[in-house]
């Protein structure tokens, strides 16, 4: 049930503060555009940031740097091991 | 996507596998709590490679196998009314009730959807404006939140004809109801990944400091759960126990505050059954009195009957860690996927879906 694809935000509609305005953001999923909501996201994001999904509502949000330090840090892990990492 | 194959490859991981190995100097015993983890450890063999000394044993996180007989029953029964649809996560399908599932319903007559969103079924609702769309609400701190907001939207929206049936619940308080079972040994938890996203790493410190638990919050692919394995071994080794994060790309160590405050708005704490572990103060959520005409329990004025566990069937026992699927004697006889008698077996996050797919032996 968990999926943890971090998606590329491709548009954003919608004022944070506002739950009478639509809060929806267009993702990028293998070169498809998908809606998803905004209403829960822990930090509303900006087109370039990548959001983690659940059930059509984006829950998490991260700006690219941390996106893909994240990705390239397991990476690294996985490879050299650095302890400091694991410690 | 391409991220993705990243993390899963193993051939990436062996290092990892080393690791773990080192890592494991004293015995220990872990819960995956969660019945995302339950499968994705299965599926990606790591069972297979779990050096010596360490044990892991599936937790209560499958919402689908604690949803409680009684609550299948009263879902299938307002199924069976007219001019109502009920709108499911796939998963609810064909989980048995007393003597029915959903899915025998469907196939009688009565009107099930599945859907990928609650806000498919307020769209749903839209459309059908002449009948009673229910969203059947199973499941934890991760659904809660966008369950929470589609009823809002339903409010805003001013969509009358949609109800929510919620059996929502909270993790932390079956944890210590369990915890709290001397028999049950546990020394590390693997937190489920996608439930802390909502609550934050930092909401199991109290849990780790209570019972000397140590406490890793991981995710779902190779790499992650090797990770938080090896992080468990050691806290457990080194007798350095705490809570830790292997998981920074999905979770904060703070709870996501717009969900929670969406929540907040929407729903109240309530007391909620869990089959196998009976009632938990506190455990659940019911949608609050100021939004009760989007409340199914009470437009409905459902009185929840008693309901009788499948005999024989030991998921009870296997929710909470006690035994494993080998030890049923229904287990891949007259309990299969195809013909599930308890939830374990009909969920795909199931712990007796999961042996039954990937061998009984591991
Ligand atoms: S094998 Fe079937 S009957 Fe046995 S515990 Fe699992 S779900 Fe229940």
């Amino acid at each position: 049930m968990c999926l943890a694809i971090p998606m590329k935000v491709t548009s954003v509609q919608g004022d944070p503060d506002d739950f009478t305005t639509t809060q929806v953001a267009t993702v990028d999923a293998d070169g498809i555009g998908r809606e998803i909501r905004l209403d829960i996201v822990d930090h509303w994001p900006k087109v370039g940031d990548y959001v983690i999904i659940h059930a059509g509502f984006a829950i998490h949000s991260l700006v690219e740097e941390e996106a893909l330090k994240n990705i390239a840090l397991l990476k690294e892990l996985s490879e050299n091991m650095p302890e400091e990492l694991l410690s | 996507m391409k991220h993705l194959d990243e993390y899963r490859d193993i051939s990436l991981a062996k290092p990892l596998v080393e690791e773990l190995k080192n890592a494991v100097t004293k015995p220990l015993r872990v819960m995956e709590v969660c019945g995302s983890h339950t499968m994705a450890i299965f599926r990606n063999g790591l069972r297979t490679i779990l050096p010596e000394g360490m044990e892991l044993v599936s937790g209560p996180g499958c919402p689908v196998c604690v949803t409680s007989a009684s609550h299948m029953d009263a879902f299938i029964a307002m199924a069976d009314m007219e001019n109502v649809r009920v709108t499911i996560f796939g998963d609810l399908f064909r989980v048995p009730g007393t003597h029915n599932s959903l899915a025998i319903a469907s196939s009688q007559g009565a009107k099930v959807d599945i859907v990928y969103s609650p806000m498919d079924a307020l769209e749903i609702a839209k459309k059908h404006p002449d009948e009673l769309i229910v969203f059947l609400g199973v499941g934890f701190e991760t659904t809660t939140p966008g369950i929470a907001a589609t009823i809002l939207a339903a409010k805003t929206q001013n969509v009358p004809n949609f109800v929510v049936f919620s059996t929502q619940k909270t993790m932390p308080p079956p944890m210590e109801a369990l915890l709290s079972d001397p028999d049950l040994k546990i020394d590390g938890l693997l937190c489920p990944g996608h439930v802390s996203s909502i609550i934050g790493a930092g909401a199991w410190t109290p849990l780790a400091e209570k019972y000397n638990l140590a406490c890793v919050v991981g995710g779902f692919e190779t790499v992650d759960l090797l990770k938080s394995l090896i992080l468990l071994a050691r806290q457990v080794g080194n007798n350095d126990i705490k809570v830790e994060n292997s998981y920074p790309r999905a979770v904060a160590w703070e709870s996501n505050k717009r969900a929670e405050n969406m929540v907040a708005r929407i729903f109240e704490p309530a007391d909620m059954d869990w089959r196998g572990l009976g009632r938990i103060p506190n455990s659940g959520l019911r949608i609050r009195k100021e939004f009760s005409d989007f409340d199914a329990e009470v437009r409905f004025d459902i009185v929840l009957p008693e309901a009788e566990e499948p005999k024989g069937c030991l998921c009870g026992n296997i929710l909470k860690g006690m035994n494993s699927p080998m030890e049923c004697p229904l287990f891949d006889t007259r309990c299969t996927p195809a013909n599930p008698i308890g939830p374990c077996m009909v969920s795909s996050e199931g712990t007796c879906a999961a042996y039954h797919k990937y061998g009984r032996d591991l």
